[in-house]
């Protein structure tokens, strides 16, 4: 579904390389999880793949089902079925989750040729979606992410990936802030994702949330680039060893 | 980082450079035939006007003080709006469409390309099709200006019932005179600054309502107004009252076609509210704003005032200013009456090269009278927009209170936002709480926005709604979804 090949990527205007050489095949129906030090280029990847401003993709590719991701604009990509849970998830005040949510799940479906989801067959969906969640209702109307706390914004992260329904989702440090329960509820929302046609690639530095969410597939990425990669047992041999075994390989 | 917002900011230049006369969706003219006042301003002109209107000696007296009252002012200067000077003398002052006979019966014999103009803005002008609305939706009455004179209006029957009058100002001063004469330049005098002098001496027409006692006027009352001659400015003048414990809510909204040559528009609003009496004005304000520099666009020099002559009396100003090159505008309160209370929510977006210097007064003169300034300004490519408020608290006005909040969003790094605020106290029990903020977009909520499928455009309305909300909500229903796509047109062009 994913593949990246050698891809270089530096900061816009002349900043130093972040990724240096970062390939990673990710197959239709799996769950693959990125681990590795701070610093070492991961939200650099999830907002490359997002399509974020600000940075500059010097060498190499990435193809998303046959196509050219890279020349994709964000908005493109999100109608393409490109999610990314964020890591610090932003405030948008005066806009109701429920209303955001709406605009933003239109604006796909209008890109994709797709009639718009009508008022109630919406609020449907998203009750459905949230009640899987603990969302409460309340919290739809108040202004998105506006005074919510670390885990109520990761929570309404994975509402907006359930209901957008992504073909490739990114999950960029979910687990970051968040206590055991509400690691729990996040796990269990996106473990009732997981479908063969969807793909996700979990960004952690920890090994806690895949006791949650089982990758299949583990890899290591050091010094910008995928240093090591294997199965779910990795993830535990890297909680009990460290990452320092890596660092020399990144350097 | 930086890179990012310097990209930003470089589409947002090459955005507002691209900014073209042709994005006006409302940019058209409709050709009637005109009945002009000669060119240029002096006694005559005004004597034409008057006697064009077949009004009483009174009034022609009236104007023609203001007009040698206005002969010694000098246009005000202190506003933080440039443009080049006005030549009053290069100007109609007065257009009418032409009447066939003693005018139309009915909008059968209104001129079809005026009720198409109206179509075109999505003016529910005909009766039928109000009728046509949605069951139980509310009722909306629209006195529609065409240029200078009224042509048509509606729902007068029903109003009529509950003993409202809504007319147009010339009716008013055939029909009321005693009213009007009680009541005109009572809040806004002939002398009060250079643009309502003008007014006063050339007004054209405009909207009268009185709303009897403790009566609670059943629908939303709304007036159109459009520019349409060329060179002519526009010089409306409306008066509202609403007699002891009486409620209305009013509605203004405005576009303009095309134009060339700047054209002034200096309108007069009086509001009179008396013992426990509610008065809501809204206004949503969308003249053409000129082309990438501003040139051709209307220069907006409006006086709006209300008094809350009475105990316990209301009044609300709500305003989305979007259009206009210059907008000079402070819709103010006067709160005599104990008990009163003053609003003004206010929302004003400038783009491209447009210039806006808004805000409001709030005079406390009555015991506990309390008032509320919610002012949200957003500048884009490379407008300014300046927020000049005054809150004034007189001896007399023993516990008075005022809450001000003044928001700014900037959008892109050419534009400026600038607040202004003023304040006079003279007693010492008064709370005056001001509270601001200079936000700009950021880049973090746009990629989010565009991350979830939004594109730029799109993203910059949302957010810009968003951050407009606490005032748009003031807005009647009629116009907040109005208001809300306006706001999303206004902004085109202002993001890459």
């Amino acid at each position: 579904m994913l593949d990246i090949k050698n891809l270089h990527v530096k900061v816009a205007g002349g900043g130093e390389e972040i990724l240096k050489g970062l390939s990673l095949c990710i197959p239709a129906g799996e769950v693959h999880a990125i681990m590795g030090p701070n610093g070492t280029g991961k939200s650099t990847l999830a907002n490359v793949l997002a399509g974020r401003e600000g940075y500059e993709i010097t060498s190499g590719s990435v193809c998303y089902e046959g196509e050219d991701l890279l020349a994709l604009s964000p908005e493109e990509r999100a109608a393409k079925g490109i999610f990314l849970s964020f890591q610090y998830p932003v405030e948008i005040p005066g806009v109701p989750a429920m209303t955001f949510l709406r605009a933003a799940l239109n604006a796909q479906r209008e890109r994709r040729g797709e009639e718009p989801l009508s008022a109630p067959e919406f609020m449907k969906l998203v009750r459905e979606k949230a009640a899987l969640l603990k969302i409460k209702p309340d919290m739809l109307k108040r202004p998105l992410n506006v005074g919510f706390s670390g885990g109520e914004k990761k929570r309404m992260e994975i509402l907006q990936m359930a209901v957008l329904a992504p073909r490739f989702a990114i999950l960029d440090e979910t687990d970051s802030g968040l206590d055991i329960d509400a690691l729990k509820i996040v796990a269990q929302g996106v473990n009732a994702l997981r479908a063969p046609d969807r793909s996700m690639l979990v960004i952690t530095h920890y090994q806690r949330l895949l006791d949650y969410i089982t990758p299949d597939r583990v890899h290591v990425m050091a010094g910008g680039r995928i240093v090591k990669s294997g199965g779910p047992e990795l993830a535990r041999q890297l909680e009990a060893e460290g990452y320092d075994a890596y660092a020399e390989s990144a350097a | 980082m930086d890179g990012a917002k310097d990209s930003i900011d470089r589409s947002t230049l090459a955005a507002a450079r691209a900014l073209e006369a042709d994005k006006y969706k409302y940019g058209f003219t409709t050709d009637v035939e005109q009945e002009f006042a000669p060119k240029g301003l002096n006694e005559d002109v005004i004597r034409f006007i008057s006697a064009k209107k077949g009004e009483p000696q009174w009034l022609l007296d009236w104007r023609l003080a203001a007009y040698k009252r206005w002969l010694t002012m000098e246009e005000p200067a202190w506003a933080m709006v440039h443009y080049p000077k006005i030549d009053y003398q290069d100007m109609y002052y007065f257009a009418a469409p032409k009447k066939e006979g003693s005018g139309p019966k009915s909008l059968d014999e209104i001129d079809p390309d005026i009720l198409a103009t109206y179509d075109k803005l999505g003016i529910p002008l005909k009766e039928q099709e109000v009728l046509l609305g949605v069951e139980g939706a509310p009722k909306v009455a629209v006195d529609a200006v065409f240029d200078s004179v009224s042509v048509a209006t509606t729902f007068r029957e029903e109003l009529a019932r509950s003993g409202v009058i809504f007319s147009s100002f010339s009716e008013a001063v055939k029909e009321h005179p005693d009213l009007v004469r009680q009541y005109l330049g009572s809040v806004v005098p002939p002398t009060d600054n250079y643009f309502a002098t003008l007014n006063s001496a050339v007004f054209s027409d405009g909207t009268f309502v009185y709303i009897p006692k403790g009566v609670r006027c059943p629908m939303e009352l709304s007036t159109y107004f459009r520019m349409n001659a060329q060179s002519t400015g526009q010089f409306e003048r409306t008066l509202i009252i609403a007699d002891e414990g009486a409620y209305v809510s009013y509605l203004e909204g405005c576009t303009a076609p095309m134009r060339d040559e700047n054209q002034l528009h200096a309108a007069v609003v009086e509001l009179v509210a008396l013992d426990d009496a509610e008065i809501k004005y809204s206004t949503v304000q969308n003249w053409w704003p000129g082309d990438e520099n501003g040139q051709g666009g209307v220069y907006n020099f409006v006086t709006k005032r209300g008094d809350c002559r009475g105990a316990r009396s209301h009044i609300s100003w709500t305003q989305v200013e979007t259009g206009s090159a210059i907008t000079w505008k402070y819709p103010s309160c006067i709160l005599r009456g104990d008990d009163s209370q003053g609003e003004f929510y206010s929302v004003a977006i400038t783009n491209g090269a447009q210039q806006a210097d808004t805000g409001t007064k709030m005079i406390h003169l009555g015991k506990n009278t309390r008032s509320r300034i919610i002012s949200k300004g957003i500048s884009a490519g490379r407008s300014n927009n300046t927020y000049r408020g005054l809150v004034s608290v007189h001896k007399k006005a023993k516990g008075a209170r005022n809450f001000t909040q003044c928001d700014s969003l900037l959008v892109g790094g050419q534009c400026g936002a600038h607040t202004v605020p003023y304040v006079e106290v003279k007693t010492p029990d008064a709370q005056l709480e001001h509270e601001a903020t200079t936000t700009k977009l950021s880049e973090e909520q746009l990629f989010y926005c565009r991350q979830r499928g939004l594109d730029a455009e799109e993203a910059t309305a949302l957010l810009v709604n968003g951050f407009a909300r606490d005032v748009l909500q003031n807005l009647p229903m009629e116009f907040a979804v109005e208001a809300q796509a306006l706001v999303k047109v206004s902004l085109e062009g202002s993001v890459g």
